[in-house]
């Protein structure tokens, strides 16, 4: 039963509560005009400690689609936080006035702090670098959708591994599905932590490799997730300028690519895509974000135990 | 007056890693209890060469799971008419409550004091324990 709990890590929810919930998406995204009052009367409170307008308004648009309303701040300034309250305290006073809430927030596990501190149900949209399930949520969606199916192919993951929060949940939820093979290209200093290579992949008996270069596997992709290398994860410039370009895609290295491949990308995106590969059928990042709109449909849906 | 060679009821905390003694003592609040108290450090030990004992007059009800986080290996005896009733054996707790501070400066701990530091035993053989609210793993030492 999915209604009335809070969503804090993906690995919060069962294999079957999250088919049930791609398998809502699905339904929505073929009749979203039945859907467009199922939440009328609800409140959606969107609470940002940190500004992330791109989440922000995923949400927002989810419960506005819905036939639902919103409220809520957009950054630490114009809220409570500002005048020292608890997140216990605001998660207390917001459950007054709202009927769900999604909590962005700098540090980790704020969350989940406003999870036990109330019986509204809570939604983690994006606690620091720890965990931001709606966009696991979105990629998986978004290789159902796209390629039929959430098993058998190969996923390579590229860029930042090591403090790509995006990157650690994708591979943990796809470690819980049949036949996907990891192969996860990234600079030596950035490669996966130990504990998701251990504690997931060898532990659960997974096929994957680790590699440095993205043109050497570019053939035996199904699926190429990539990520920003952010300037400051780097210890030193010279470090950073060595390595920036081997991690952009353009045209060139897409050349030896399926032609079913498709390109994801969790967004915004600096210079680690080309933008001349956005005209390529595989660049699927725009359409990504749309799934996320209808992922967050059904989430919402599901929690506040609302049906058609 | 508490003999420190014989309890005759009360609690006998055995085979403490020497020098742990006083950590013992400030988790188990025994500071803050009114019951006598005795602390033995460096005692001759067979087994471990040196050892702490604490020893515990009168008072036979404290909680002393968290003895099995700090460590799993000091051996507990009930004493009651001066010999032993009961021995405990200590096992990993699945959680501990404000016993240890996550240390991780990102963690939402970290800046609300009020909130109660839990952490979750999530590997028993390698005895890892990791933050409720960020997942960071508990470093002993
Ligand atoms: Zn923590």
């Amino acid at each position: 039963m999915l209604k009335g709990r809070s969503l804090i890590e993906p690995m919060d929810l069962s294999i079957e509560e999250l088919d049930e919930i791609l398998d809502l998406a699905d339904e929505i995204i073929k009749n979203p005009a039945d859907y467009s009052e199922v939440c009328k009367g609800k409140i959606l409170a969107t609470l940002f400690y940190e500004p992330s307008t791109r989440t922000r308004l995923s949400f927002e648009s989810a419960m506005l689609r819905l036939g639902g309303g919103i409220m809520g701040f957009s950054s630490a300034e114009s809220s409570s936080a500002a005048k020292g309250e608890s997140v216990a305290d605001t998660i207390r006073t917001i459950s007054c006035y709202a009927d769900i809430a999604a909590m962005r927030h700098p540090k980790e596990g704020a969350p989940k702090v406003a999870s036990l501190s109330t019986d509204m149900p809570v939604i983690n949209a994006g606690d620091g670098g720890h965990q931001h399930p709606t966009q696991t949520l979105t990629d998986l969606l978004t290789i159902k959708s796209l390629k039929g199916r959430l098993k058998n192919f190969t996923i390579g993951l590229c860029g930042d591994l090591k403090f790509g929060r995006t990157v650690h949940s994708l591979i943990k939820a796809l470690s819980r599905y049949e036949n996907i093979r990891f192969i996860l290209i990234s600079p030596d200093e950035l490669r996966v932590p130990e504990y998701i290579r251990e504690e997931i992949l060898v532990k659960n008996n997974i096929e994957f490799k680790e590699v440095e270069r993205l043109e050497s596997v570019m053939e035996e992709l199904d699926v190429l997730y990539m990520t920003r290398v952010q300037k400051e994860r780097f210890f030193n410039e010279a470090d950073y300028v060595r390595l920036k370009d081997s991690y952009i895609l353009n045209m060139e290295k897409l050349e030896k690519a399926k032609s079913d491949m498709i390109i994801l990308h969790p967004l915004p995106r600096v210079n680690e895509i080309s933008v001349e590969v956005d005209k390529d059928e595989r660049a699927c990042y725009f359409k990504q974000t749309k799934y996320g709109v209808y992922v967050r449909m059904a989430l919402l849906m599901k929690l506040l135990g609302v049906e058609k | 007056m508490l003999n420190i060679d014989s309890v005759e009821k009360g609690l006998v905390i055995d085979h403490i890693e020497a020098g742990k003694a006083m950590e013992i003592y400030k988790y188990l609040n025994l500071d803050k209890m009114d019951c006598s108290v005795a602390i033995i450090k460096n005692a001759k030990s067979k087994k471990m060469g040196k050892k702490d004992i604490i020893k515990v007059e009168d008072n036979i009800n404290m909680d002393l799971k968290v003895l099995g986080f700090i460590d799993p290996t000091i051996t507990i005896n009930v004493i009651d008419n001066c010999s032993i009733i009961k021995k405990i054996n200590l096992e990993l707790p699945d959680e501990v409550e404000n016993v240890v501070n996550c240390k991780n400066p990102r963690c939402i701990t970290s800046i609300e004091q009020e909130i109660t530091h839990k952490f979750k035993l999530t590997d028993k053989n390698n005895k890892v324990y990791r933050c409720v609210y960020c997942d960071t793993a508990y470093e002993q030492n």
